[in-house]
């Protein structure tokens, strides 16, 4: 549908005339409406989080919500009595985001931590030393990318399982905390795209690597990290196969499962909605915080990362 | 391959060593070089080619977690042959990629050539890329309210429409494609992105010349913005395929390979496999016909690409 309307103002260079054109008037309309679709599903879910679900079924198309409420966030944190809660239609099972907010913050910030800085390292040896068989060793390091995860989770749950680490956040943690091919990748780019000078003249200087490393090279490179950063961690807090699999227990299991485990505890009958609704909104709070802040990097990252 | 010149030419390896220009291979960095690469090391071997030699291991053996995994050689590659639910995750998962790269790439493809058109600001691609940044998980669990048969606000629309209720996720026919437009609406921004960047390299000039020559819009589309968006359009094909092969998450959180077995998909089958029937194995098996598909996928790729690589540098 919208290729086939898109191709008729394609003449991209039509600066400066500005007179109603019916062209663009169209154009923008489709892409207004591919913004709404991309949108207004977030809204929807928030409408609905702050509904009852007694009043979501006889009121299920207005755009404000039904039966205005904070019970089912309360639900979601625990804070609402099992009475209340069954009575407002969720499941009545005891359910604690607080613990899986915890848990998620806890291993996408040590996995981003691990992954970046020792990536970081790794990029380096790879962009700035001169040693045998290094661009060998980076073409192994790139091919990991190729290895589809789901075939090496099932070995790693056996290596985790053996360690006895299942159902700890070491387990969770240790196969993304080293490195991640792709952050490796991505630094020793911008390594190589650095200018050398500052770094030779160090050298000059009698400054060592690990010195170069921590007092130029690191604080010069601190923007593309932090994109780099940013990424990670949200790539960390939407995995969900790793933390499936090895993170099943309370104490250590993050949002995403939480979530899914929440939606099958829903009575068959009659879904909880709204507490269901709730807790999506509340997985997908920590995201939407950062992409408010630092939104324009991770626009402008795509290009880039595209890569991948 | 242009970086590796990049490398020879500077960095001397000691201070007193005087700079091999032409660029000597020497082992001087070696030992700092091993420091600086050992975490990642670490990592690259315990977890990624361990496992990867591990998991070739275990699809020649039957294991299921509680003995010593036994060598049967080549018995799960023939029952899995022979298995009716095998062929059905390759078709179900088929399925789904084709409508992915379908729907994805022409809705991208479409948003791009809107975005070059009349709006390039970071708030709208900021607009577009939300969905992307949200995880399977949530996408799937918002439609799947969205497109609830009860009370769901898309089948609310359908009937004032004058339509009747579709069952988005409990109908055999319907789910497969559900899961596709879910995947579409979580990645419909980002590949648009991609190609938009694409779109954005392309020099000006060539437009004009092209429009000095009287070429029309349609022509101006086929004969030089699809051709010189290929290598992205490429990418962007490749990206798509391989990340859709390996849905798993919004199937696990909604309809859990049915209706039937209408949304058993390969990984999922191979999950089912593994940890449900404790049957590693079978499913590490699966997984490593999973693994070729996709490097031939990856293989084709390097040979749509190679001939493009250069155009971008």
């Amino acid at each position: 549908m919208t290729t086939t309307t898109s191709r008729a103002p394609l003449p991209a260079p039509t600066r400066r005339r500005r007179p109603f054109n019916p062209r663009r008037a169209g154009a923008w309309a489709l892409l207004v409406l591919a913004i709404a679709v991309s949108v207004l599903p977030f809204l929807w879910v928030l409408r609905t989080a702050l509904s009852t679900n007694a009043a979501l079924a006889s009121n299920s198309a207005s755009l404000l919500p039904a039966e205005f409420t904070f019970g089912a966030f309360m639900r979601v944190f625990g804070l609402q009595s099992p009475a209340d809660a069954v009575a407002e239609g969720g499941s009545g099972a005891a359910i604690d985001f607080w613990l899986y907010l915890r848990n998620s913050i806890v291993f996408s910030s040590i996995t981003t931590a691990g992954a970046v800085f020792f990536s970081s390292m790794a990029a380096y040896a790879f962009a700035r030393l001169r040693w045998r068989g290094r661009n060998a060793v980076f073409s192994l390091f790139l091919g990991t990318m190729l290895v589809p995860p789901i075939f090496t989770a099932l070995p790693n749950f056996l290596l985790i399982k053996n360690l006895d680490l299942l159902n700890t956040m070491l387990g969770m943690v240790l196969p993304y905390v080293f490195m991640t091919p792709f952050a490796i990748f991505f630094l020793r780019q911008f390594f190589l795209n650095m200018s050398r000078e500052v770094e030779e003249a160090a050298m000059l200087d009698g400054a060592k690597h690990l010195r170069i490393f921590f007092q130029i090279v690191l604080p010069n490179a601190a923007a593309p990290i932090a994109t780099l950063a940013l990424l990670t961690f949200i790539g960390q807090w939407n995995e969900y196969f790793w933390p499936l699999l090895v993170g099943s227990q309370d104490d250590v299991r993050v949002l995403q499962v939480g979530l899914g485990v929440f939606k099958s505890q829903s009575p068959q009958g009659a879904p909880d909605w709204s507490g269901l609704m709730a807790a999506t909104l509340v997985s997908a709070l920590p995201v939407l915080i950062l992409f408010a802040a630092f939104g324009k990097k991770i626009v402008n990252s795509i290009g880039f990362s595209g890569i991948k | 391959m242009t970086t590796l010149a990049k490398h020879t030419r500077s960095a001397p390896p000691q201070s007193e060593a005087p700079a091999p220009r032409g660029g000597h291979r020497r082992l001087g960095d070696l030992k700092i070089a091993l420091l600086f690469i050992a975490p990642a090391m670490i990592g690259f071997v315990f977890f990624y080619v361990v496992p990867t030699i591990r998991g070739v291991y275990l699809s020649f053996t039957e294991y299921n977690i509680l003995g010593d995994p036994e060598w049967i050689g080549m018995d799960n590659y023939t029952a899995i042959a022979k298995d009716p639910l095998f062929w059905n995750s390759l078709a179900v998962t088929g399925q789904y990629v084709f409508l992915n790269i379908v729907l994805q790439t022409a809705l991208a493809l479409g948003l791009a050539l809107l975005m070059h058109q009349v709006a390039k600001s970071t708030l709208i691609r900021g607009a577009l890329l939300l969905p992307y940044l949200m995880s399977n998980v949530i996408a799937a669990l918002l439609w799947f309210w969205m497109l609830d048969y009860q009370i769901g606000v898309v089948n609310q629309f359908i009937e004032w429409a004058g339509l009747s209720r579709v069952a988005f996720f409990g109908s055999e026919e319907w789910a497969i494609p559900t899961q596709a437009v879910i995947n579409t609406w979580r990645h419909m921004g980002y590949t648009a992105l991609l190609i938009f960047a694409g779109l954005q390299a392309i020099p000006g000039h060539v437009y004009e010349v092209a429009k000095l020559d009287g070429a029309s819009p349609f022509q101006t589309f086929r004969k030089i913005t699809i051709p010189l968006l290929r290598p992205v359009l490429v990418l962007v094909l490749v990206v798509t395929v391989i990340g859709s092969f390996q849905v798993f998450d919004t199937v696990a959180v909604t309809t859990q390979g049915g209706p039937v077995n209408a949304t058993r998909v390969i990984q999922y089958y191979i999950y089912q496999r593994a940890f449900t029937e404790s049957d590693f194995g079978y499913g590490s098996a699966i997984a490593v016909i999973l693994f070729l598909i996709l490097a031939l996928v990856a293989f084709i790729q390097m040979k749509f690409l190679k001939g493009n690589e250069s155009d971008l540098d």
